[in-house]
């Protein structure tokens, strides 16, 4: 029971890059124990995808499959997901900080008895061998928005934590002796105590696969501030692949614009190659989301604003006048 | 019909929005110094807001539940100002700096004393520690349907109904009361609270009370603190912005032109 065990996601038939980034982690983490990786995958008809969690080189994997598992629903996948955890018995147990592990993470957490924690950046083992050393799981978190960043330790079985997306690298392929192992949850209609109706679906945007992103904040006044952005974007998609329009959470509260297009904490975390912040003032929440860009260009009336300690470029200026110019001089120069 | 009882978990915290000139971290006492004032976890006052936007079409009473070691009914006022009938204060030196799990507990033995409600309201999470947990774990600890971000909250029939954020979209969902909801940002602002108001309910009678651990029966010896084994300054997030002058806006655009061209 040295075992780390991860929860694979499997997206359109095929393992979700961040299941990849657990399987890292994860390796490292099992080869610190001397133990094996597991991966389980809850779903219905999941032989491809176990397949190819094998070819990352887990000892094991798990393929818990019903047909009520086809689409996540939370009481279903928890109850399944308990049964399986209660009869691998890890010592690790991690999910990515997803919409799936925010959500089975915690709620598996109380049912087993045990800590989690969330959103982590990195995991270490504490080793067992000397005084104050314990072998539990050193959690590594960005706390209070990402002012500080914590390690914790807690107690408790399986040692718990879900993983920040894109802050490890993936697995590689490699040598596979694994095995697949099949189990059937044990789940019925009657456990169900939310009834989903209807997945609506959104025009989403993938943020994290644009290479410009032009975002704004509660600095745009009003909802009609994202056209002139919009218009900015038009005259960019000349010379740019991928531009897309991102914003602050302020501007999804006062409803100007829908959540998928959110850079933070609580949103998108991105790195563009360009990330221009219009009317956005650098909150902390805010910043974590996009300092990583590798080109920062901030548009802000007030020069003491944050956003122009991370930024490359600064325009102090309200919007409304430069952006329209700035639109006309590109579609000239392009 | 009937009237339905609301309750809203609402954590007092220093404000998360502070400037980042405000905040340091103490690492020698693993600690954060932030220096700003305490303010509600604004989740939390999206979560007090779609319970106040309940109450505006059914007949339903909204009780707040605020714990800590100390907790500032100077600060938590501001929910009976802005709608809310009745702060709870859970205050004792046995839950200061308590792990997730453990504020669940004492949350969840909290509210088992009031006894009758149909809707506990939480923020998705607190913006101190930004875990995230403790509305899961106290909807499964109190054995209730669970039903996370929500950016819009219906009452009906016994009912709630529920636009969850999913990836694709949204999802709409149902459950049976007495449900558990973590509400997301989307549901709206608080709405505004007039200074007068404001005034009014700082200074005036109201109803709030101060449970500590012998009012209710709440398991202290099981209560476990969150052990941090070390706390970090984050790395250095500065970089040398470049200030684009220029004698008119056009200049100046017609230089931030440029550098677009450059980073082609
Ligand atoms: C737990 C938690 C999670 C959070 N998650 C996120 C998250 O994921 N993403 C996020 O963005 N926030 C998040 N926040 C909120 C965050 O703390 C800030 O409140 C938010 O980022 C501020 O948005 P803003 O910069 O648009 O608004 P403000 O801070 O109000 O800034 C507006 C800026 O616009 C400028 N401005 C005004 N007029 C003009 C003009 N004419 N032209 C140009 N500029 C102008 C102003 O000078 C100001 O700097 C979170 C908060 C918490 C507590
Ligand atoms: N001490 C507390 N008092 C009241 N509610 C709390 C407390 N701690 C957490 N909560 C609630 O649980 C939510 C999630 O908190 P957390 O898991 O700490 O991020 C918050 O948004 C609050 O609604």
């Amino acid at each position: 029971m040295n075992e780390v065990l991860i929860l694979g996601e499997v997206r359109a038939g095929s393992l979700d890059k961040h299941t990849l980034e657990l399987l890292n982690i994860g390796k490292n983490l099992a080869s610190d124990l001397d133990g094996g990786l597991f991966v389980v995958l809850i779903g219905d008809g999941l032989l491809a995808a176990a397949k190819e969690a094998l070819s990352y080189g887990p000892d094991k994997v798990f393929k818990v499959e019903h047909a009520l598992l086809n689409n996540f629903n939370a009481d279903f996948w928890l109850e399944s997901l308990e049964q399986a955890v209660k009869q691998i018995n890890p010592k690790i147990l991690l999910m990515s900080h997803s919409f799936i592990g925010m959500e089975l993470g915690p709620r598996l957490a109380c049912r087993l008895d045990t800590r989690l924690t969330t959103d982590c950046i990195d995991l270490s083992i504490n080793p067992a061998r000397g005084p104050g050393e314990d072998g539990l799981l050193l959690r590594t978190k960005p706390v209070s928005g990402g002012n500080a960043i914590s390690v914790f330790k807690c107690q408790g079985v399986p040692q718990m934590a879900t993983l920040r997306a894109n802050v490890y690298k993936p697995a590689k392929t490699a040598d596979s002796q694994g095995e697949i192992v099949d189990m059937a949850p044990e789940i019925d209609e009657s456990i169900v105590r939310v009834e989903s109706l209807e997945i609506v679906k959104e025009d989403v945007i993938a943020l994290d696969k644009a290479d410009v992103v032009i975002a704004g904040g509660a600095g745009l006044g009003d909802e009609d501030g994202f056209e002139i952005l919009e218009d900015l974007t038009r005259v960019l998609n000349k010379s740019f692949n991928n531009v897309m329009i991102g914003c602050s959470r302020v501007a999804v509260d006062k409803g100007w614009i829908s959540p998928d297009h959110q850079v933070g904490l609580t949103g998108t975390i991105i790195s563009p190659d360009i990330y221009v912040a219009v009317g956005i003032s650098g909150a902390i929440q805010h910043l974590v989301g996009m300092v990583q860009s590798k080109k920062i260009i901030a548009i802000n009336p007030d020069s003491g604003c944050n956003m122009f300690k991370v930024a490359d470029y600064g325009v102090v200026e309200d919007y409304e006048t430069i952006i329209p110019l700035l639109a006309k001089k590109l579609e000239e120069l392009s | 019909m009937k009237k339905i009882r609301i309750i809203v978990c609402a954590k007092q915290i220093p404000d998360p929005e502070a400037p980042l000139s405000d905040v340091s971290v103490d690492a020698e006492n693993k600690e954060i110094v932030v220096d700003a004032p305490q303010v509600i976890n604004p989740f939390d006052e999206n979560a007090l807001e779609a319970a106040i936007q309940l109450k505006e079409d059914t007949d339903a009473k909204i009780t707040v539940l605020s714990m800590g070691k100390k907790v500032s009914d100077t600060v938590l006022r501001k929910t009976l100002a802005a709608g809310a009938d009745e702060l709870i204060l859970l205050e004792d030196n046995a839950f200061e700096k308590l792990d997730s799990h453990s504020v669940a507990c004492v949350l969840a033995d909290a509210i088992r004393k009031i006894d009758k409600y149909d809707l506990v309201l939480t923020g998705r999470q607190a913006g101190d520690w930004d875990s995230g947990q403790v509305g899961l774990i106290l909807g499964e600890m109190l054995s209730l349907p669970c039903i996370s971000l929500a950016r819009d909250i219906r009452i009906a029939d016994g009912s709630v109904a529920v636009k969850k954020t999913h990836p694709e979209g949204y999802e709409r969902v149902r459950a049976r009361m007495p449900a558990l909801v973590t509400v997301s940002n989307e549901v709206g602002e608080l709405r505004y609270i007039s200074r007068t108001r404001m005034l009014k309910m700082l200074r005036g009678a109201a109803s709030i009370s101060s449970w500590n651990s012998e009012d209710f029966d709440v398991a202290c010896e099981s209560l476990m603190k969150a052990e941090v084994v070390e706390l970090l300054s984050p790395s250095d997030m500065g970089r040398d912005c470049r200030f684009i002058e220029g004698a008119t806006a056009d200049e100046q655009a017609e230089k931030l032109a440029a550098v677009f061209m450059e980073l082609r």
